[in-house]
C-alpha cells in the first residue's frame, strides 16, 4: 500500500500542492509573529483574511486589475489592523476577547457586503502561475518550484524579509525589545505603542494579503467563510515556530504537505476512513513539536497592555 | 470632568452601566448598517429584545443558549485564572457528549435516576480527558496550549464525524442510501427533567450550582489557591514548592471537564441524540468561542459569568429573531454580535481609570498618599 | 467584585424594561392578513445564494411565487441557520406565527422538528432531504434522488474522459452528496468497468481552499474530469478550470463559474413537490407522505451547459440513460 506513494507523480504533487497551501497561513503567521513579538495576540486574523479577500475580488472584479484588488486587500487588513491597535493600545482591551469580536465582525461583514454588492458567486481571472523560461521546464523541479503564482513566491520572501527585519535591524531589536520588557524599552526612549501599532497593523495588511492570496490567485472566487478556520490554524503556526520566521515557515509547509498528503491518501484508495485522513495535518503538528520538545518561551509582555508609569 | 460627575454615587452608577452604554453604542452602530439595508431599526430592536425576552418561551431559549456558555466560562475561568489559555472548549465539549452519548446509548433500560448522574459524569471525564490532553503536552513537552487546543478541536470533529457515520450511527439511518451521520434518539426516560412548558431544563440549574461550586474552589480550597498561585507566578510558586506542572495539567483538565459536562447537558437536555453537520459548530453552536467572552466579561469570576453569559445568551438568541422578523441577511447579525464584544471590551478601561482615580481622591482626603495600583494584579490574570 | 455584579444586575434590569416596552411595540405592529395569502418560512444551512443545497430550495420558492404571485405567496427565510438549535428556535417561533408551511431545509433538523411539530397540528412542516415523517400527521418528508443524475453524469463523464480517471470532491459521506457520488460512480463503472473513480471527502462543507487542492490532487493523479457537491466545490471548479479539466454539477446550476467546462449540471427543481404538498395542504392534509424529485417527475433535470459542446454520441447515451432512469429499466441501485 504505502508504495503507492514513492511514485514521482505522487511525491511531486505532495510537495508542489504543500508550498502552494502554505502561502495563506504564511502570510498571516508572518503577520501575527511580529504582533506577537511586540506583546499583542490578535485572535482576529480570520476576520481580517475575510475582508481581505472579499476586497480584494471585488475591486478585481470591478476594475479588472489584480494589483488594485490586492492593494484593496492591503488597505482593508491595515483599517482593521487600526482598529485592532486602537482597541489593544489605546483602551487596553483584554487581546483574547477584542480578536474574536474583531473576527466576528470581519466574518459577517465580509458576508454582509458579498450579499449586497454581488449576490451571488462568480470567478474572477486570478494571478497566473509565472513562466519562467528554461526553469519552469525543468523536469520534477520545474513543477515543484518554477510553477507557482506571484503571491506565492511572495509569501516566501517575506519570510525571509521578516527573519531580517526582527534578527538584523534596530527596529526588530526594538520590536523584541517592547514584547520582552515594554518598562526597559520605554526608559530607553522607544515608544512601545509606535512600535506596537506598527506591528500590529502591518499583521492587518499581512492577513489580508492572506486573504488575496486565496480569492484572486488561488481560488478565485469568493464565498462566505470561505477561509473556515484557516486564520485560527495560523495563529497557531506562530506557536509553532516559536516566534521566528523560519520556523514558523516549517510549520506552515509541514502542515499543508501533511494535509496534501491525506488528499492523495484518499485519492490513492487507501483504506483509512477519509475522518482520520482529514485529522491527519493537525494530529502530526502537535506530534512533530512533542518529538522536538521546544525550549522557547512566548514573549514576556505578550498580552499584556502597556502602560506609562506603572 | 463636569462637576456633577464628581459626585461619587453618579460617578458609580455611571460607571455600572458602561458595558449598558458600550454594547449600545455598538448597537447604534448595527442600527446604521440596519437603515442601510432598508429596515427600521427600531423595529429590529423591537424584535431582538422581544426575541430574547418576550415570552416564556423566548425567555427559556436565552437560558438555554447560556447555559453551555456559563459552564465553559467556569472552565475559562479556572483555566485562565491559572495563566493558561483554553481555546479548545468546541473539541472538549464534542468529546464529552460523545462519551456520555455512547453511555446512553450501550444501557438504554437503566432507570434515568442512575443514567443521567453517570452521563454527567461521562461528560465530565470526556472533557477532562480531551483538555487534559494539551495541559499535560504543555507541561511535560511545552507545547503550547493554543496551538493544541485549536488542532485538538479539529481532532474532535473528525473523530464525531466518524463515530456518528460508523460504530454510533442510527441503525435506522445505517440501513439507508442517505445515511445521515447521528445516533439513535437516547432513552426518553434520560431526558433531563423539563421545567414546564418550555425547552427549559435542569442544565441550567446545575450550571449556576457549579457557578457557585467553581468560586468556592478557586478562592476557598487548596487547590483553586495553587491554581491561582501558580497562574500569577510560575517561578515563585515553584519556589514556595507547588508542582507547578501539575497545576497546569489540572488546569486545563478541569477547564475541559466543565466544557465536556456542557456537552452532555447539550444532548440529555436539548438534542436527545448527537448529529453531525461536518462542522463543529452545528452542534456546539460556537459556544467554546462565545464561553471565553463570557468567563471575561464577568471578570474571570464564576458568580460574574452567570449574569454575562445570560446576558451573551440573550443576544445570541434575539440577534435571530431579528433576523427573522426584519428578514435581513444573517451575516448582519454576526457583524453586530462582534461590535458588541469589541465595544464592551474597549469600555472596561474608562471603568479602570475611574476607579482608580476615585481611590485616589478618596486616598488623597485621608492622608495626601498616592495608592498603589489596585488594577495591577487583575489586568496580569486577564492575559 | 461587589461592584461587577451589580454592574450586571443593572444591565439586565435596564435590558428588561426596554425589552417591556419592546414587546409592547412589537405586538402593536403586527398587521392582520388576508387569509388567502400562502405563507411560507424556511429554515436552511447555509446562504440563499450558496449555489449548491440551500440555493435550490430558494430558488424553487421564488419559481412557485413567480407562478401564483407575491400578492397570494409569501416567503421569508432564516439562513445560516448550521447550529441545530438555533434551527430549532426559529422552526418553532415560525409556527407560532401561523405560517401555513415551515420547511426544514436540512438533514439534521429532523429530530428538533420531530419535538415542535405535535405542538402546532395545525401548521404544516416540510423536512428534507429524507424519507421519514415520523408517523406525524403534519410533516411532509422530501428527498432528491440525487443518485439518479449522479448516474447519468458519470456515464457522460466517463465517455469523456480519456485518462480513464475521474476524480470526485464531496464534503462528508451523507445524505444527498453521498447519494450522488455513489450514484455517480455506479454510472461511471457501468459505463467503462476499467475507468477509475477516487473520490475525497474533505471533511468539510465551507474549506474553499482544501476543496480545491482535492481538485489539484486529483489532476495530478491524472483526473481529466471532475465533480462534485455541496457548496465548497466552487474553489474546486476554479482548479479544474485552470488545469483544462471538465466538470460536472449538481444541486444547482455552476455553469455560469466556468462557462468553458461545465459540462452538465444535476438541478433540483424542489417546486414540483413543492406544488404538491401545498395543493394538499389546501385540500386539508398537513402531512404524513414523504416526496421525492427525479428525473422522472421533473424534479431532478440535467441542464446541458449551452456554451460547451458535447459531442453528439454523449449527449444521445446521456439522453438514453435519462430515458432509461425514468422508464425503469437502468436501475442505480438495484
Amino acid at each position: 500500500m504505502i508504495e503507492k506513494f514513492f511514485t514521482e507523480a505522487v511525491l511531486v504533487g505532495i510537495i508542489a500542492s504543500g508550498i502552494r497551501l502554505a502561502t495563506p497561513y504564511l502570510y498571516a503567521s508572518i503577520g501575527e509573529t511580529f504582533g506577537q513579538r511586540s506583546g499583542v495576540l490578535n485572535l482576529g486574523v480570520e476576520g481580517q483574511m475575510l475582508l481581505g479577500a472579499f476586497a480584494a475580488f471585488y475591486v478585481s472584479l470591478t476594475t479588472g486589475n489584480l494589483w488594485f484588488g490586492l492593494l484593496a486587500a492591503m488597505l482593508t487588513g491595515l483599517i482593521m489592523g487600526l482598529g485592532m491597535a486602537f482597541v489593544s493600545i489605546n483602551l487596553q482591551a483584554v487581546q483574547g476577547i477584542s480578536g474574536i469580536g474583531f473576527y466576528l465582525f470581519g466574518l459577517g461583514l465580509s458576508d454582509l457586503l458579498f450579499q449586497k454588492l454581488m449576490g451571488t458567486v462568480v470567478t474572477v481571472s486570478g494571478f497566473r502561475p509565472i513562466y519562467f523560461p528554461v526553469l519552469s521546464d525543468l523536469p520534477i523541479v520545474g513543477q515543484i518550484f518554477f510553477n507557482h503564482n506571484i503571491l506565492v513566491y511572495g509569501a516566501y520572501a517575506m519570510v525571509f524579509v521578516a527573519w531580517f527585519v526582527l534578527n538584523k535591524t534596530t527596529l526588530g531589536l526594538k520590536i523584541k525589545a517592547v514584547g520582552e520588557s515594554p518598562e526597559a524599552a520605554d526608559s530607553l526612549g522607544v515608544s512601545v505603542s509606535k512600535i506596537r501599532y506598527l506591528t500590529i497593523s502591518f499583521g492587518g495588511m499581512m492577513s489580508g494579503i492572506a486573504g488575496a492570496s486565496l480569492s484572486i490567485a488561488l481560488l478565485n472566487v469568493f464565498q462566505q467563510n470561505m477561509t473556515s478556520g484557516l486564520g485560527f490554524i495560523a495563529v497557531a503556526l506562530v506557536y509553532f515556530g516559536g516566534w521566528r520566521p523560519i520556523a514558523v515557515m516549517g510549520g506552515a509547509l509541514l502542515f499543508s504537505m501533511v494535509n496534501s498528503l491525506q488528499l492523495w491518501v484518499q485519492v490513492l484508495n487507501i483504506p483509512i476512513p477519509s475522518d482520520f485522513a482529514v485529522m491527519m495535518p493537525y494530529v502530526l503538528t502537535i506530534i512533530a513539536l512533542v518529538v522536538t520538545v521546544q525550549r522557547v518561551r512566548p514573549p514576556s509582555a505578550l498580552t499584556k497592555p502597556f502602560e506609562r508609569g506603572h | 470632568m463636569e462637576k456633577w460627575l464628581r459626585s461619587e454615587s453618579v460617578s458609580k452608577l455611571a460607571d455600572a452601566l458602561l458595558p449598558v452604554f458600550a454594547a449600545l453604542a455598538a448597537l447604534a452602530v448595527g442600527a446604521l448598517m440596519l437603515l442601510v439595508l432598508g429596515a427600521n431599526p427600531f423595529e429590529a430592536f423591537g424584535a431582538l429584545l422581544d426575541g430574547a425576552f418576550g415570552s416564556a418561551n423566548s425567555l427559556a431559549d436565552t437560558v438555554v443558549k447560556a447555559t453551555p456558555l456559563l459552564l465553559i466560562g467556569l472552565g475559562i475561568c479556572i483555566s485562565f485564572r491559572g495563566n493558561v489559555i483554553n481555546i479548545g472548549g468546541e473539541g472538549q465539549m464534542i468529546i464529552g457528549a460523545l462519551l456520555a452519548t455512547a453511555l446512553g446509548l450501550a444501557f438504554p433500560d437503566w432507570p434515568g435516576i442512575v443514567m443521567i448522574p453517570l452521563a454527567m459524569l461521562a461528560g465530565f471525564v470526556g472533557g477532562a480527558f480531551w483538555g487534559g490532553i494539551p495541559g499535560a503536552l504543555k507541561a511535560y513537552f511545552n507545547v503550547n496550549e493554543i496551538l493544541s487546543t485549536i488542532m485538538m478541536n479539529a481532532i474532535a470533529v473528525q473523530l464525531m464525524n466518524f463515530l456518528l457515520s460508523g460504530p454510533m450511527i442510527d441503525p435506522v439511518q445505517a440501513a439507508k442510501a442517505s445515511q445521515i451521520p447521528q445516533t439513535a434518539r437516547l432513552s426518553t426516560s434520560f431526558d433531563l427533567p423539563r421545567l414546564i412548558p418550555t425547552r427549559l431544563h435542569l442544565g441550567a440549574g446545575i450550571a449556576v450550582l457549579l457557578a457557585i461550586l467553581v468560586y468556592i474552589l478557586l478562592w476557598r480550597t487548596t487547590i483553586g489557591y495553587r491554581i491561582r498561585a501558580v497562574g500569577q507566578n510560575r517561578f515563585a510558586s515553584r519556589y514556595a514548592g507547588i508542582d507547578v506542572k501539575r497545576q497546569i495539567v489540572l488546569a486545563l483538565l478541569l477547564s475541559g471537564a466543565f466544557a465536556g459536562l456542557a456537552g452532555a447537558i447539550q444532548v440529555f437536555g436539548i438534542n436527545h441524540r448527537m448529529i453531525t453537520d461536518g462542522s463543529a459548530t452545528g452542534f456546539t453552536g460556537n459556544a467554546g468561542f462565545n464561553g471565553i467572552v463570557a468567563a471575561l466579561f464577568g471578570q474571570l469570576n464564576p458568580i460574574g459569568t452567570i449574569p454575562a453569559a445570560f446576558f451573551f445568551g440573550a443576544l445570541l438568541v434575539g440577534a435571530n429573531k431579528l433576523q427573522r422578523v426584519m428578514q435581513v441577511p444573517s451575516a448582519l447579525i454576526t457583524t453586530i454580535n462582534g461590535l458588541v464584544v469589541v465595544f464592551v471590551v474597549s469600555s472596561e478601561k474608562w471603568r479602570k481609570t475611574r476607579e482608580q482615580k476615585r481611590l485616589t481622591d478618596m486616598m488623597a482626603e485621608i492622608d495626601g498618599d498616592p495608592p498603589p495600583n489596585p488594577e495591577k494584579a487583575v489586568k496580569e490574570v486577564g492575559s | 467584585m461587589k461592584k461587577i455584579q451589580k454592574t450586571l444586575a443593572m444591565l439586565l434590569l435596564v435590558v428588561l424594561m426596554i425589552s417591556a416596552c419592546g414587546g409592547a411595540e412589537n405586538e402593536a405592529t403586527v398587521v392582520e392578513v388576508p387569509a388567502d395569502i400562502f405563507k411560507v418560512a424556511v429554515v436552511m444551512p447555509s446562504a440563499i445564494n450558496d449555489l449548491a443545497f440551500s440555493q435550490s430550495m430558494y430558488d424553487a420558492l421564488l419559481a412557485i411565487q413567480a407562478d401564483t404571485g407575491a400578492d397570494s405567496f409569501e416567503i421569508v427565510y432564516s439562513e445560516g441557520m448550521f447550529i441545530v438549535d438555533d434551527a430549532a428556535a426559529a422552526i418553532r417561533d415560525y409556527a407560532s406565527q401561523g405560517f401555513d408551511l415551515v420547511i426544514a431545509h436540512g438533514s439534521q433538523y429532523g429530530s428538533s422538528l420531530q419535538e415542535i411539530a405535535p405542538d402546532f397540528l395545525e401548521t404544516s412542516f416540510a423536512w428534507g432531504t429524507t424519507v421519514d415523517t415520523f408517523g406525524l400527521p403534519n410533516i411532509f418528508a422530501y428527498e432528491a434522488r440525487a443518485e439518479e443524475g449522479g448516474y447519468v453524469n458519470g456515464v457522460m463523464a466517463t465517455m469523456l474522459s480519456e485518462s480513464a480517471v475521474i476524480g470526485v470532491v464531496g464534503p462528508i459521506e451523507t445524505g444527498d452528496a453521498k447519494l450522488y457520488v455513489d450514484g455517480f460512480a455506479v454510472g461511471a463503472a457501468a459505463t467503462d468497468a476499467g475507468t477509475e473513480v477516487n473520490t475525497n471527502w474533505i471533511g468539510s462543507f465551507s474549506d474553499v481552499a482544501l476543496a480545491s487542492e482535492a481538485a489539484q490532487t486529483h489532476i495530478g493523479a491524472g483526473a481529466d474530469v471532475l465533480t462534485g457537491t455541496a457548496q465548497m466545490v466552487v474553489g474546486a471548479i476554479g482548479a479544474a478550470e485552470e488545469n483544462g479539466a471538465l466538470w460536472f454539477g449538481t444541486q444547482s446550476s455552476q455553469s455560469s463559474l466556468a462557462p468553458s467546462i461545465v459540462v452538465a449540471n444535476q438541478v433540483y427543481r424542489w417546486e414540483v413537490v413543492l406544488e404538491d404538498m401545498i395543493d394538499l395542504i389546501h385540500g386539508g392534509t398537513y402531512g404524513g407522505q414523504s416526496f421525492e424529485i427525479t428525473l422522472a417527475n421533473g424534479g431532478l433535470v440535467i441542464e446541458f451547459n449551452g456554451d460547451y459542446a458535447l459531442p453528439a454520441d454523449v449527449q444521445s447515451a446521456a439522453d438514453a440513460t435519462i430515458a432509461g432512469i425514468i422508464d425503469g429499466s437502468i436501475s442505480v441501485f438495484p
